[in-house]
């Protein structure tokens, strides 16, 4: 706790430094926008310029500071830690706590194989596995961060809810239907070797990995950001609204089922699909909808569908998207109906 | 002679970080036998859950990260 007090002075400085300099976007945008430019207030160029050059060092700021915040959370959390909490848990408040530790521990689409075989074999529930393997990708915080910057925080606060429910419920149905013989065998007779002790980071090196998920993850992110919000400017400046109402809005039972269908194969991060959902946010799309597609792209996929299958057999595989894929239609429904 | 192995199923992560390891050995002047672990059981026998990892004597270094070039020589002195 020591260490981590040398570094306080230093963190509360950089948070006013930073609170500062996002208090004043607003009205530098609008001094960029109308006293440099020369736009004339209220014209659709000026507005759509005016929220280009605020919304994207705002939204910038907000991931970097968040992400920054998360990468020392992390390195509390370790997988092998994680895994040691839900090991033995019994079945819905492990499935609670999966989906809370899925936010929170860092892992990548890319070692879901290893990290199943690690869980079900040390005695994490199969369910409970399931959960955290629906939360960790779903719920993350550039998702947060986007949405909280794009839409608000009412909406990030939706999605976070929708994505918790979505993996504790999904994941405790599998772990109900009693699937363990439909996992391939050879992953249950695999054997957990032991690492060894962990090493535990000090303070400098927790505050050495917020800088690389930073650099990492903004630094892979950004461009779609811009993108992101250079489609909302020009919708906020131009597109009719309602455009997209007719097809994608309330009205329109088949719209939630469809998004997900078409969500569900695709493959993209949290980042990626956000011009997407600003494009159909600002058209007129139902929230319920456009947020059961942006689950339905960043939960499931092909891509993933082909690393599961190497642990999962076909019909385990099945189930396991077909449940999730028909929670995520099941919130986007009753979020359309609710609002 | 030092043994290092790399453990990842193939992901581009995997690749960056055994040319990060060949020249951090090379840097040391180090010689070492490199070599790709990349069957899901062996790697699970090293107790590891994500990749890639890397492992210097059969002693699990690091899980999980992509190390830079300093890193790894630190792992290996």
């Amino acid at each position: 706790m020591n260490k981590a007090g040398k570094y306080l002075p230093w963190g509360i400085a950089g948070l006013a430094i930073w609170w500062l300099v996002y208090r004043s976007l607003a009205p530098v945008a609008a001094w960029l926008t109308y006293s440099l430019l020369g736009m004339t207030p209220g014209s659709h160029l000026a507005v759509a310029v005016e929220f280009f050059v605020f919304e994207s060092p705002k939204v910038l700021m907000l991931l970097t500071l968040i992400v920054f915040g998360v990468g020392i959370i992390r390195s509390f959390f370790t997988p092998e830690r994680t895994r040691r909490i839900l090991s033995g848990k019994s079945e819905f408040a492990g499935n609670v706590l999966a989906a809370l530790l899925g936010i929170v521990t860092p892992f990548c689409s890319c070692s879901a194989v290893p990290l199943f075989i690690g869980f079900v074999t040390t005695g994490v529930p199969l369910g409970v596995t399931f959960s955290f393997l629906v939360s960790s990708p779903m719920v993350n915080e550039v998702a947060l961060v986007l949405l909280f910057g794009l839409f608000g925080w009412k909406v990030a606060a939706i999605y976070m809810g929708m994505g918790l429910v979505i993996a504790i419920v999904s994941g405790w149905i599998m772990g109900r239907l009693r699937m363990e013989k439909h996992v391939e065998d050879w992953v249950y007779e695999t054997k957990l070797g032991d690492a060894g002790p962990e090493e535990v980071p000090d303070w400098p090196e927790r505050i050495r990995l917020g800088l690389d998920a930073v650099k990492d993850i903004v630094g892979r992110v950004w461009l779609y950001v811009l993108i992101g919000i250079g489609v909302g400017a020009g919708i906020h400046g131009y597109v009719p609204e309602n455009f997209m109402a007719s097809i994608m809005g309330k009205g329109a039972w088949w719209s939630v089922p469809l998004a997900v269908l078409i969500g569900v194969p695709m493959y993209s991060n949290a980042a990626g699909i956000i011009p997407i959902v600003q494009a159909l946010l600002g058209k007129g799309a139902a929230l319920g909808t456009v947020l059961a597609f942006m689950m339905a792209v960043i939960a499931l996929s092909l891509p993933e569908a082909i690393i599961l299958r190497k642990v999962l057999k076909p019909r385990l595989l099945a189930v396991f998207f077909g449940v999730v894929a028909i929670g995520i239609m099941a919130v986007g429904y009753l979020f359309n109906i609710m609002m | 002679m030092l043994k290092i192995q790399i453990l990842g199923t193939g992901c581009p992560k995997c690749k960056t970080l055994m040319a990060n390891t060949e020249a951090a050995a090379k840097a040391l002047g180090i010689e070492a036998q490199i070599e790709k672990v990349e069957k899901i059981q062996d790697i699970m026998k090293f107790g590891v859950m994500t990749t890639p990892a890397l492992v210097v004597d059969g002693q699990v270094k690091s899980a999980g990260k992509v190390l830079n070039v300093d890193e790894i020589k630190k792992h290996l002195t």
